[in-house]
């Protein structure tokens, strides 16, 4: 093909995964150019509160050592929340580094440093408009202002990836593919934040909440809260499925006031100021809904692809691996001076070895099955449970064998029995799909 | 806490983001569907309440400057009726503390 090419390979989106794809290729020699449409990078993006240790290093070695993070994640309580408490559960290690509270911000200017340090030539402010295809081969991408051309392009523009479906590498997605999520961001001072969640003032340690369900108006809907420590702020967010939100005509900000009235919540959040409002989609499109990764001349990475693991608040890291193995294969391409889906697919192959889709495949029915036990999970047996709980400590002046005895025939007997063999099923399959994981 | 009104509650929350608010729309409805539309995904889906349904006309008000750029109205509308596209370049919200 007879183009004046501009640069090796255009990075598209600079998250966590465009930042490592070209950093990369930078690292690989050749000249890489990183786009990214906000002023300042990270200012577009969103997320619960952790990126991981493991999957930074792998990108930026020891550089990690000097990342700004507020806090260090490292006590984690799943909590099932009823009307008027929980039942809890938290593992606690103050020793462990494996996950860091930082926000998109610092993480992405951070990041984006790096890049520039290796040579990466980032350009914010920047929106692509279109790829340019010329003989079945992306050759280059458009803005309102420019063309510039590139042998390879690797998309990492996000979970909404206009630029994946432009290029017919996926369908339209469907509301039940998505989760809304809404956050704020809440301010309290530093030592309260550290009395309040029995922290040390170095930051070495913090907390991450998860919360199932349990609210009594939204019986049918699986949602999950988040609450993560930082420095002086509160990441308090909730998610749900969109074609649940949209089904019940519920607004996703209504379940955040609604988890920030609950009484486990008002006492951690008490006296706090929201500083910031945020709302981002989460894809659920796993391995059975993968979108082609590789196209002539261009890569799909990160978000664009639907790399995540929602159960375990995953997606940073499969943003940055993927982005790496992307970059990876565009150097290889380059090298061999082929760019046909053929030589790409070489970043197929890297991901099938890595756990990202090992972990995708693994999942691929797992989120779906727990949906479909929405009522269970979010309602019945939440509230099962605070029966029991209630046997267990209340001292009344019954028996406990026959209070037993009736919660047992009461729980049967509320749960219809297909009910109960319908949860039973769910879970052992999501149990048989974890043990015969790759 | 006493429970506010969901509409006020997101005019509370919006008035913490900071926007480069473009002069021109990012988002588009097709009135012609929208006039069809009997559930009104839009209206109370969006985080950011952007789309407001006009009683007396039927048609959908759109406040694109509050838009947070989620994705979300676009696919939960039934009729495939929003035309969604990114703010220019540099515009549109930016989050500094998410
Ligand atoms: C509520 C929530 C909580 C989460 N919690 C966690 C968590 O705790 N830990 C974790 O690891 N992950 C978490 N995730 C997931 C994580 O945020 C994502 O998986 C990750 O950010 C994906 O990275 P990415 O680089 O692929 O995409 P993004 O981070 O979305 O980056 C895409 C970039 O591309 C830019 N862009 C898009 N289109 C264009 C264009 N046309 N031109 C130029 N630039 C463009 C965007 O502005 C953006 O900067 C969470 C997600 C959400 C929504
Ligand atoms: S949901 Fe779609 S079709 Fe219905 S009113 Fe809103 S934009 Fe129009
Ligand atoms: S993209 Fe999100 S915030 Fe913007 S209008 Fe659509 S639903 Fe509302």
């Amino acid at each position: 093909m007879d183009i004046n090419y501009n640069s090796d390979v255009i990075v598209i989106g600079a998250g966590p995964c465009g930042i490592a794809a070209a950093l990369e290729v930078a690292r690989g020699g050749k000249k890489v150019v990183l786009i990214e449409k906000g002023e300042h990078p990270g200012s577009k993006n969103m997320y619960g509160g952790a990126v991981y240790d493991s999957a930074l290093r792998e990108v930026f070695g020891n550089e990690v050592d000097y990342l700004p993070y507020e806090r260090i994640i490292n006590s984690y309580t799943w909590s099932f929340l009823n009307d008027t408490g929980s039942f809890d559960m938290t593992y606690k290690n103050s020793s462990s580094r494996h996950a860091y509270a930082i926000k998109r911000f610092n993480l992405e200017k951070w990041m984006v440093e790096i890049a520039k340090k290796n040579g990466v030539y980032y350009i914010p402010n920047t929106l692509v408009e279109d790829l340019i295809i010329k003989d079945g081969y992306v050759t280059g991408i458009k803005t309102s202002l420019e063309e510039y051309y590139a042998p390879v392009s690797i998309i990492a523009d996000g979970v909404n990836s206009l630029l994946a479906r432009k290029l017919n590498l996926r369908d339209d997605f469907k509301p039940y593919d998505m989760i809304l999520s809404a956050k704020e961001t809440i301010k309290l001072e530093k030592k309260v934040i550290e009395s309040r969640f029995n922290l040390s003032e170095d930051n070495s340690n913090g907390v991450c909440k998860m919360y199932f369900g349990g609210l009594k108006e939204y019986k049918n809907i699986f949602m999950m809260s988040f609450l993560y420590t930082f420095k002086d702020t509160i990441m308090l967010g909730v998610g749900a499925n969109l074609a649940d939100l949209s089904k019940n005509k519920l607004n996703i900000n209504k379940i955040i006031d609604e988890i920030k009235s609950h009484p486990d919540i008002i006492p951690l959040i008490e006296g706090g100021k929201t500083i910031e409002y945020s709302a981002h989609l989460i894809p659920e499109t796993g391995f059975n809904k993968m979108p082609e990764l590789v196209v002539p001349g261009a890569i799909l990475a990160g978000d664009a692809a639907g790399f995540i693991n929602s159960v375990h608040f995953e997606g940073t890291n499969y943003a940055l691996i993927s982005g790496k193995l992307a970059g990876e294969a565009a150097l290889c391409a380059l090298n061999n001076n082929d760019f046909s889906v053929n030589t790409l697919s070489v970043y197929k192959k890297k991901l099938s070895k890595s756990f990202i889709l090992k972990d995708l495949y693994t999942y691929r029915n797992i989120i779906h099955k727990l949906y479909s036990r929405s009522n269970s999970l979010s309602y019945y047996y939440p509230y099962k449970i605070k029966e029991f709980f209630e046997i267990v400590t209340s001292a009344n002046c019954y028996s406990k064998s026959s209070q037993f005895k009736k919660f047992l025939f009461n729980f049967i007997k509320d749960r219809s029995l297909s009910e109960l063999i319908k949860d039973i099923k769910a879970f052992s399959r999501c149990a048989f799909d974890m043990l015969s994981g790759k | 806490m006493e429970k506010k009104d969901n509409k006020k509650s997101i005019q509370d929350k919006l008035s913490t983001i900071k926007y480069n608010c473009a002069s021109e729309t990012h988002l588009k409805v097709d009135e012609k569907k929208c006039l069809k539309c009997s559930e009104k995904t839009c209206t109370f889906i969006c985080p950011a309440d952007v789309y407001e349904l006009e009683p007396e006309t039927g048609c959908i008000i759109v406040r694109y400057e509050n838009c947070l750029e989620c994705g979300a109205c676009k696919i939960a509308c039934p009729k495939k009726a929003i035309s969604w596209e990114y703010p220019q370049a540099g515009y549109g919200v930016i989050f500094k503390n998410s």
